[in-house]
């Protein structure tokens, strides 16, 4: 046991304390999407009395969520897609190499996390513009490859590094290419960490803002955060409606995020503890 | 074998490092997005230079530092502390705190307007009902930014407690008994065991922090739109104005070209610690 009663009754309470304040919004958020609008007015702190499921049905009609919702999950899957295939076999080389290139780019990759996408944001808005690319799904989650393969790629290095070099040298005297060794004996030990990238990723292509509300400007092809954007303001008059269409938004993520705390956990945090 | 690294290093030098070549050029010239451009010299700098936005931007994004260096930091090291003293409820409730950092930012911010800052349906609204006589804080250029700060607080200390929280479960437990048998207390085991104990980490978020927080631009863009009356308007909302609204790109890329530079001390700083400490890993 660590800390004497004191300290243990002062950080039982703290922890009482920061679970409610993180808590709260969250539960008014879900509570609320339960209610009328004129009920929220009245006391946004009171249960509902009835369960006022239709603000959902209501949302996904007038929000149209469904086909916005259906883009987010393109846009996630195409871009967890296109950071494996290339994030992989880059943290292997990063892995293996030794050298002043393979430094440098290494250095490159690393000062790439750090970029404002404000620094990027408007030269690319219109190339892409006069390329015919703005409105596209394919063209942002090309963007989003570029802003999220450089933490896949240090993610997986880590792994990359775990991965014996005998191991490889042994597929090498057996005659292997260096893409079969690739596909046969490092990508399977890396699959963990795959696994954590595609979370971790998908999350945050599912969330992304500013990209999406920038290059996604037809309500044909808006993602469900766009959409959601759109059509709610510092003035919305139907909160019971919006709050329903939050939580719908919401839910899919808190789904996989209790299924899966780990991989989002360890994913989010890794690179930012040191020892 | 070098062809591995081809396709990733491809894509991200044309979507990142080209586009940012062309924004530092683009910062000396007069260019709405769509036309010719035309060399403007330093008449993007001098027009900034001689905007009171650009200032309050700039003292904005100063603010921000401040705030995120301290409140947070200090709210995540005790509460990491305090899960440390609290194995039970340690799995549990560092999920709760996690949970804000994965709810999209978007809906974030119009919950908190809803249902806390909303004079008609918020906590806000409610306090008033009970007593307590509290005005839209978003409505008020005075503390507009400090509104949304709040929510961004909310969105990121969790987050932090949990990094800090798995940078202190490496320290071994010896030492943390061995201070314990000394006779130290929560307060003296938290100053002299376990801040130093995290030091690297807590270093490297303090970092971070700095170079985010010239960044900022989300919460703040979705939850006032850098208004009322610029009140809580940043370099980046400020950048995102000229470009999108004003079709004057130039004056956009100058004022990225000016945020970047104030984090460019910071990464700095932080790609030689990952440099050192890489070099040692490897």
């Amino acid at each position: 046991m660590i800390g004497d009663r004191w300290s243990r009754t002062f950080s039982l309470g703290l922890i009482g304390v920061a679970s409610f304040s993180s808590l709260l919004p969250i539960v008014l958020a879900v509570m609320n999407a339960l209610k009328t609008t004129v009920e929220i007015g009245s006391n946004p702190l009171a249960l509902p009395t009835q369960l006022h499921w239709e603000n959902f049905s209501s949302a996904w009609r007038n929000a149209q969520l469904g086909p916005s919702l259906l883009h987010s999950a393109e846009v996630a899957a195409l871009t967890i897609l296109m950071v494996c295939i290339t994030a992989t076999p880059c943290a292997y080389v990063l892995a293996r190499q030794k050298g002043k290139f393979w430094r440098f780019i290494t250095f490159y990759f690393m000062a790439t996390i750090t970029v404002p996408v404000q620094l990027y944001l408007y030269p690319l808005y219109f190339i892409f513009a006069k390329l015919g690319l703005v409105n596209s799904i394919p063209a942002v989650a090309l963007i989003y490859t570029a802003m999220f393969s450089p933490f896949a790629i240090f993610l997986l290095r880590t792994y990359a590094l775990a991965i014996p070099v005998a191991l490889e040298e042994a597929a090498q005297v057996d005659g292997a290419r260096p893409w079969q060794t690739f596909w046969y004996v490092i990508l399977p030990m890396m699959r963990p960490g795959l696994l954590t990238v595609a979370i971790i990723v998908g999350l945050n292509a599912w969330n992304e803002f500013v990209i999406a509300v920038t290059f996604l400007q037809n309500d044909s092809n808006v993602t469900a955060i766009v959409r959601f954007y759109n059509l709610t303001g510092q003035y919305s008059t139907d909160w019971g409606e919006m709050l329903a269409a939050a939580v719908t938004i919401v839910l899919p993520v808190v789904a996989i995020f209790v299924l899966l705390q780990r991989q989002f956990i360890d994913g989010m945090t890794s690179g930012a503890v040191k020892s | 074998m070098w062809l591995f690294a081809l396709p990733a290093l491809l894509i991200n030098i044309c979507i990142i490092l080209v586009p940012a070549v062309l924004t530092f050029t683009a910062a000396f010239f007069m260019w709405d997005g769509v036309g010719t451009p035309v060399w403007a010299g330093l008449a993007n700098f001098q027009n900034m230079v001689a905007d009171p936005v650009f200032w309050s931007a700039l003292t904005n994004n100063f603010i921000w530092t401040a705030i995120f260096l301290t409140v947070p930091v200090c709210l995540a090291l005790v509460m990491a502390a305090a899960l440390l003293m609290a194995p039970k409820a340690r799995i549990v409730v560092q999920s709760i705190i996690f949970l804000p950092r994965i709810i999209a930012v978007a809906v974030t911010g119009r919950i908190f307007q809803g249902m806390i800052f909303s004079p008609a349906t918020g906590i806000v609204a409610w306090l008033n009902e009970h007593g307590f006589s509290i005005s839209d804080p978003l409505a008020d250029p005075d503390r507009s930014l400090y509104a949304v700060a709040a929510v961004d607080i909310w969105h990121w200390w969790g987050f932090l407690a949990v990094v800090f929280l798995s940078a202190m479960r490496q320290i071994s437990v010896e030492q943390i008994e061995a201070a314990r048998l000394d006779g130290a207390g929560f307060l003296q085991l938290f100053r002299y065991v376990l801040i130093p104990g995290i030091r690297p980490t807590l270093t490297l978020m303090l970092i971070l922090t700095v170079i985010w927080s010239f960044q900022v631009f989300e919460f703040i863009f979705i939850v006032t739109r850098g208004g009322p009356a610029y009140g809580s308007e940043v370099l980046a909302t400020f950048a995102y104005r000229h470009a999108f609204f004003e079709g004057d790109v130039g004056q956009a890329a100058a004022a990225a070209c000016v945020m970047s530079l104030f984090g460019l001390c910071a990464t700095a700083v932080y790609l030689w610690l990952q440099i050192t400490d890489d070099a040692q890993s490897t």
